[in-house]
């Protein structure tokens, strides 16, 4: 077994586990931390496709950012254990698992449509996962705009969150 | 990967966590040596000559006394903080190269644990990020006032100034235009007029400046130790803690203090380069010696700047809350947003 097929089964054990515990676990730090273990194995995934800009971004935006304010949130409302819920609503589950298995099935079909492959292991591989390509792709006449607008809607969700907790602005 | 390659890559890592452990065993004497010097009392001088395994003594106690675990803990998180502290402080080392590649043998090494990682300083901070779980954890679980309350100011903390940390490196980053930290560390290796060396603190004083407060931040150090300030949190994120596990967290702190300073030495000071020694014609024939030369200067750098973050413990009081806080994001935040656009604006200025 290759070195790389041996660390995708780990990896991918380890986030399927990972994210299972996110929604099965009662306490809401033991899910939030198992999150922030499906985004470290995520990590590692992307890496073995040479991905290391994905990879790094990956940790420090969401392991490092995201979660740790998430993190910081339960602490400070100190939630307790979730109870289970008194009524079982199969109707709503159906439905919720459903809509849940169309949503995956067109996400796959629509990631078919755009992907070009390329072949793991290859120099195009090995280039298109550096920061260096990666930079100039996003700064490339392609994609320049989409992603200033990307900026600009963060900037605007920034401004719209200070707003909300500034109740008397004047 | 040969086998001989695996065998070389195991060395490395061995030699850099014994060096790594014991270093931090020797900065805590060191610690206590300069601030009894600070405070004109003489210091630990019992155990060894003047005191020189005191260290170990006190290693040897944490290992002896009972670890106590509070009834009301979470027994997996309270085990594991510890640890995720301890690991990211050894983690984080694997991309600082301690000197230049030299040849044995017709072999060529170099001695960076991960060479030639093309995305080395985001790994940096990516890592360095999610130092702050093993104490917010550790608040968390302890099940603990104080503790929690100590778990959160460090998260709090952390995240304000982690900003400013990655903001400090933007400008650096744009000089040198590389994100690869031995790339960096061999692009500070000429001299600017002849005599200065070309070292990124003199491009960036602005970034570096920042970037050892906010290092000071995020290591939890005085005069920011606001996580586990004495006199409001008892202990702060480890009162609960006892025995080896209170041990790592005191590992990890003093692991940190030698990481941090060793990343702005390469960062900053030139990484291993030694200005006008390494260029003598004994050194540049002999490869061997250059590198231990080089290891010599990095080590050097690293201790000089242990030095300051222990200096600043024993001469800065500690910073209240909200003071901390203004300081992150109403000082530190703007100079070094302001320091990234102006080092791109007159970058651009100069090549065009």
């Amino acid at each position: 077994m290759s070195l790389d097929l041996t660390f995708f089964i780990i990896l991918a054990i380890m986030a399927a586990v990972s994210a299972l515990m996110v929604i099965l676990r009662k306490n809401p730090i033991t899910s939030a931390m198992s999150l922030v273990l499906h985004f470290v194995s995520l990590a590692g995934l992307y890496l073995t496709l040479h991905a290391q800009f994905m990879a790094v971004i990956q940790m420090l935006v969401y392991a490092g950012a995201i979660m740790v304010l998430v993190v910081f949130v339960i602490m400070l409302l100190n939630l307790g254990r979730e109870e289970k819920m008194a009524v079982r609503q199969s109707a709503r589950a159906a439905i919720g698992i459903g809509a849940s298995m169309v949503l995956g099935a067109l996400l796959i079909w629509g990631l078919t449509q755009v992907m070009r492959p390329v072949a793991a292991g290859s120099s195009q591989a090995m280039v298109n996962g550096q920061i260096a390509s990666v930079g100039k792709a996003l700064f490339s006449t392609a994609y320049v705009f989409p992603f200033e607008m990307v900026s600009l809607v963060l900037l605007a969700a920034a401004v719209g969150a200070v707003v909300l907790t500034k109740r008397n602005l004047k | 990967m040969e086998l001989l390659d695996i065998g070389i890559l195991a060395a490395k890592i061995f030699i850099v966590l014994h060096v790594f452990l014991i270093g931090a065993a020797y900065v805590v004497l060191y610690e206590r040596k300069l601030s009894a010097w600070v405070q004109k009392r003489v210091g630990p001088n019992r155990v060894g000559w003047r005191g020189s395994l005191q260290s170990f003594a006190d290693v040897l106690k944490l290992v002896k006394k009972e670890n106590i675990v509070p009834k009301a803990a979470h027994q997996g998180f309270h085990f594991l903080a510890p640890i995720i502290t301890i690991a990211i402080a050894i983690a984080l080392w694997c991309v600082i190269p301690f000197a230049g590649p030299f040849t044995v043998a017709g072999k060529v090494i170099d001695l960076t644990i991960a060479p030639g990682l093309d995305v080395g300083i985001l790994l940096l901070l990516a890592l360095s990020s999610l130092g702050v779980y093993g104490i917010t954890i550790a608040g968390w679980s302890s099940n603990n006032k104080y503790s929690l309350l100590g778990g959160l100011r460090s998260a709090a903390q952390m995240i304000s100034y982690e900003l400013s940390m990655g903001l400090s490196l933007i400008g650096m980053m744009l000089v040198m235009g590389s994100l690869n930290v031995s790339e960096i560390v061999v692009q500070q290796s000429g001299y600017w007029f002849g005599f200065l060396p070309k070292w990124n603190v003199f491009v960036q004083p602005i970034g570096f400046l920042i970037f050892l407060v906010a290092a000071f931040a995020e290591t939890n150090r005085a005069p920011f130790d606001l996580a586990e300030a004495e006199p409001e949190l008892v202990g702060g994120f480890h009162t609960e803690y006892s025995g080896l596990r209170f041990g790592l967290f005191f590992l990890g702190e003093y692991g940190n203090v030698i990481l941090m300073s060793a990343l702005m030495a390469t960062l900053f000071f030139g990484g291993y380069n030694a200005p006008w020694l390494q260029d003598l014609a004994f050194f540049q024939q002999n490869e061997v010696l250059r590198a231990v030369l080089q290891i010599g200067a990095f080590s050097f750098k690293t201790f000089m700047l242990v030095t300051v973050f222990i200096w600043v413990r024993w001469s800065i009081p500690r910073f209240r809350y909200d003071q901390l806080m203004n300081l992150g994001w109403r000082v530190m935040f703007p100079i070094a947003l302001l320091n990234a656009v102006t080092t791109a604006v007159v970058l651009q200025a100069i090549r065009s």
